[in-house]
């Protein structure tokens, strides 16, 4: 792969704090290597304003290989940038080219308010996993791992719907701002498990009401979440969603 | 000498009986005792869900935005556990074995007994919480290898093991938030210890969003916060990982137990220039299946596809017939430096090596066609079901390397080289996992227990596991029913106040230098003394210039740093200028023990102590014991050992020939 420098205008996102008004402040850049990574180019961006006696813009960030979902930008329009399947750690600056004008925001969405420049809240997330995102065993209750064997292809299926990160993103890519994909994961992932089975009902009701008292939207089946999803977590999770959620109205005792 | 408190008794009943004799407090009583955990990792995190399944009342601490953020989230091997599903001979002797064996004897063989023994528990936990785990055709758990052991013992979730466990955990404490019997602090940073009658009776922290100082009062505290390694400024590491709760914790009291022992990750992404903020690992499960090679030429500039299978050197395989690929990280990582300080290095920079998956694809591709009874499929498509088998075990990790490096590892060997990964040393406990200061106690990375001088690969998720699930919740009853009679303390009390000033000074300080360079140029600045000078391989001259270096960066920083931005505001440099002035602190000790420990083991390896072949040459004569060291002001430590006692495991040159 071919190497090359370049230079970029950014127009970043300013905001002292979840009350002041925001408003984008635009910065240049110089020789920044294809190699680097986005937010590589935001310390290059950070150090230079360091050093001119300014103030550093503020964004979440922890890992830096795509796992944690802390970081959340929003560039050019779309949730972690252009690459799909990737979040915005992960995103390099060879995705860019030179002479290029990079806006770069924070997630959009009232339940998600912003704390400062490109850091916003979160919490609601937390929330709606303490609302029912579990299964409830105490430590040292378990039988052998082994007594409860799970039919492979639905391990599988599971899996792939715990992969989701919690960055986010959907919720940002959302006309709507819905954190159903987000809910729906975890929502599938239990509920394709034989242990989640014992409290399917009563967890699809109340993430979803919790869901729901945050602010976020209503799902419109979009796909929009899907397609911005680092993680790729699948559309399918929200029409299983939506089938244990009427399930559990209908069917439930409670 | 440091009495570790092990049980009397024979090795495989001393948790047993101390589990039968332990100190109970009753429920009632639990109700009003209070426990601060901070750090949501692993360790953290199961030990805040546990203890408030318990009764306890909980207060845990992260300075994520969320606790399921901590770091513990980015492992992606396995888990250890002595199930012996496979039926290969393994066991809870086998394991505790391995581990001591794989520490280079300087790990305490009661506390690895212990992890072995409820290293099969955590396998059963984790899958009753939903945990989805690999599994095979038949329904049932699927195992894998790691470096250092010779059976299939890993348990794991594609390359997303941590991941999967610590959301396990989160889960888990989420559910006790939601129950109020844990009260979660999400964006808070730890920032000191309170002491009162010489016991750990609260912290100070800082709400990152707001920028205010709040004090916490506990009838414990549990250091939870993970390793150091970011004191190398590259690592694998997140960018947020740091020794500030651990190194404030040594600063009231408790001693920092091996601080020289870090563990260099033999797979890693190589740096590629200056720019770089952090290092990406690649699983140690690769090798499983990946082989790793240079040209038997020096300074070889061809591609890897133009290099002849004659003209490659398996130096694993020809070094080390035995374990092969797979030996433990600190003799691949060694290895691979031996390589490329010879000169076969490959890709631009000359430091790194290939880890092939060529054969492997071919094998996978072979067993696949055989499956599906497909005979005399061109080789094309033999490669072709080869590689959707790799993608299917290791998926997550090519991707990861094509998104880093742009090149497509399916097609061309992947270019690896060692990089900081896991510190062994941290926070000395005791066999109840608590330090020199009562009340004050240390779980999972953050301690320095269970590993030795090398920890094995997939023993680190075992290790944070064990100590939050199945330890802490009877070794802290053994202390706290002494503790039933003592009231919540008011956070006015006098040593509520001192700390806080303490911290506060330190802030203004911080804030106040207004120099010329930023916290990163420092912290880059340590890093490559750390790295040159303590890194994978150390001498007495170097370790007494590195020592120097430190003093001097230290002091600089103190007069030069420039923190922009408020005190009372969120602030992310004044978070890292925080942590950098602890790691400018920690540096300086890594050197003196890496100094005064003129023996190689595991990790650590000093140049005047090898094998004529170039071994690491443990010198047990001498320094068969725990270095613990206490803080007695800037840059003064003093001494203390523990000495080591092998009953079960007779320390020998360890070999994996």
């Amino acid at each position: 792969m071919e190497h090359y420098n370049m230079n970029l205008t950014l127009k970043v996102w300013k905001q002292k704090n979840t009350n002041a008004q925001g408003g984008f402040e635009t910065y240049s850049v110089k020789d920044i290597s294809s190699e680097m990574s986005f937010l590589e180019m935001f310390d290059v961006l950070n150090e230079q304003l360091i050093n001119e006696g300014k103030e550093p813009i503020a964004f979440d960030h922890d890992c830096r290989e795509g796992i944690c979902g802390m970081c959340s930008m929003h560039i050019n329009g779309r949730a972690h940038g252009p690459w799909a399947g990737t979040t915005t750690c992960q995103l390099h600056m060879r995705a860019f080219k030179d002479g290029d004008t990079i806006t770069v925001e924070p997630w959009r969405a009232g339940a998600f308010p912003v704390l400062k420049d490109l850091t916003v809240d979160r919490r609601a997330f937390d929330r709606i996993i303490e609302a029912g995102g579990y299964i409830s065993v105490n430590t040292g209750n378990a039988q052998d791992a082994n007594c409860l064997p799970v039919d492979k292809h639905k391990a599988d299926l599971a899996f792939a719907a715990a992969a989701c990160i919690g960055c986010g993103a959907c919720v940002a890519a959302c006309k709507n701002s819905s954190a159903m994909l987000f809910v729906s994961a975890k929502v599938s992932q239990l509920a394709l498990l034989p242990q989640g089975d014992p409290e399917r009902q009563t967890r699809a009701l109340n993430m979803v009401a919790q869901m729901d008292k945050e602010g976020f939207g209503s799902c419109t089946n979009t796909g929009a979440c899907e397609a911005e999803c680092p993680k790729e977590i699948s559309l399918t999770n929200i029409a299983r969603l939506n089938r244990e959620f009427i399930g559990a109205g209908f069917g439930s005792e409670k | 000498m440091l009495n570790a408190k092990i049980p009397a008794g024979p090795l495989n009943s001393k948790w047993e009986d101390y589990k039968g004799h332990c100190k109970l407090v009753n429920p009632a009583n639990k109700r009003s005792l209070e426990v601060i955990v901070i750090g949501t990792g692993l360790a953290g995190a199961s030990a805040a869900a546990s203890l408030g399944e318990l009764g306890y009342k909980v207060k845990a601490f992260c300075f994520q935005d969320s606790p399921r953020r901590a770091h513990s989230i980015a492992a992606q091997g396995g888990i250890n556990a002595a199930k012996n599903y496979q039926n290969d001979g393994d066991s809870v002797y086998r394991l505790f074995y391995d581990t001591v064996k794989g520490g280079d004897y300087r790990a305490r063989e009661a506390n690895v007994h212990r992890l072995a023994e409820v290293s099969g528990n955590i396998i059963d936990q984790c899958v009753a919480q939903g945990v989805p785990f690999a599994r095979e055709y038949g329904g049932l758990l699927s195992n894998r290898s790691f470096g250092g052991t010779q059976v299939q013992r890993t348990f794991y979730a594609a390359g997303q093991t941590g991941q999967q466990l610590l959301l396990g955990a989160y889960s888990a404490l989420e559910r006790q938030v939601a129950l109020g019997n844990v009260k979660m602090y999400s964006r808070h940073e730890m920032l000191d210890i309170v002491k009162i009658d010489g016991k750990a009776r609260g912290i100070i922290a800082r709400d990152l969003i707001t920028g205010e100082l709040e004090r916490h009062f506990g009838h414990a505290v549990l250091i939870c916060s993970g390793g150091y390694g970011n004191v190398f400024y590259l690592s694998t590491n997140a960018m947020g990982s740091n020794v500030t709760a651990a190194w404030k914790a040594t600063k009231n009291g408790a001693y920092f137990a091996n601080p020289c022992f870090t563990q260099i990750h033999p797979t890693c992404i190589p740096v590629s220039g200056d720019h770089q903020s952090k290092l990406t690992l690649m699983s140690e499960s690769l090798r499983n299946d990946g082989r790793i090679w240079v040209p038997k030429k020096q300074n070889d500039t061809r591609k890897a596809s133009d290099i002849p299978e004659e003209e490659r050197d398996y130096y694993l395989e020809r070094r080390y017939p035995a374990f092969g690929n797979l030996v433990p990280r600190d003799v691949a990582s060694r290895a691979a430096k031996e390589r490329c300080d010879a000169g076969y290095g490959v890709g631009t920079s000359k430091q790194a090596v290939f880890l092939d998956f060529a054969a492997a694809i071919e094998r996978y591709g072979n067993i696949e066609a055989g499956k599906r009874q497909l005979n005399n499929l061109p080789k094309a498509e033999i490669i072709k079901l080869g590689k959707e088998v790799v993608a299917e075990k290791y998926g997550n990790l090519f991707d990861m390397y094509a998104k880093i490096t742009g090149e497509n590892p399916y097609e061309q060997p992947m270019r690896i080289y060692p990089a900081v990964h896991y510190t062994m040393g941290g926070l000395w406990v005791d066999y109840e996992l608590q330090t020199t200061v009562p009340g004050l106690y240390s779980l999972g990375e953050a301690n320095f227990s269970d590993h030795g001088a090398n920890r094995l690969g997939a023993s680190a998720l075992m290790q944070g596991l064990a100590d939050g699930y199945f330890v802490i919740p009877y070794t802290l009853g053994n202390y706290l029913a002494d503790e039933i009679r003592t009231k919540a303390i008011p956070v006015d009390h006098p040593a509520f106040t001192e700390a806080e000033n303490k911290v506060k000074e330190t802030i203004s300080k911080l804030m106040g230098i207004n120099g010329s360079k930023s916290v990163d140029h420092f912290h880059k600045k340590l890093g490559k003394i750390m790295w040159d000078k303590c890194g994978m391989a150390r001498n007495e001259k170097g370790l007494k210039e590195a020592i120097e270096e430190i003093k001097a960066l230290r002091a600089e920083f103190w007069k030069d740093v420039r923190v922009p931005g408020g005190e009372k505001e969120f602030n992310p440099e004044l978070e890292k200028a925080g942590r950098v002035a602890d790691f400018l602190e920690l540096g300086e000790l890594m050197c003196i023990d890496a100094l005064e420990r003129r023996e190689s083991c595991g990790g650590h390896f000093r140049e005047e102590s090898q094998t004529p072949d170039g071994e690491a040459q443990r010198d047990d004569a001498n320094f068969s014991y725990v270095a613990a060291w206490e803080y007695k002001g800037p840059g003064q430590f003093e001494l203390h050992k523990e000495a080591l006692e092998f009953v079960e495991c007779k320390p020998t040159q360890r070999s994996y020939k």
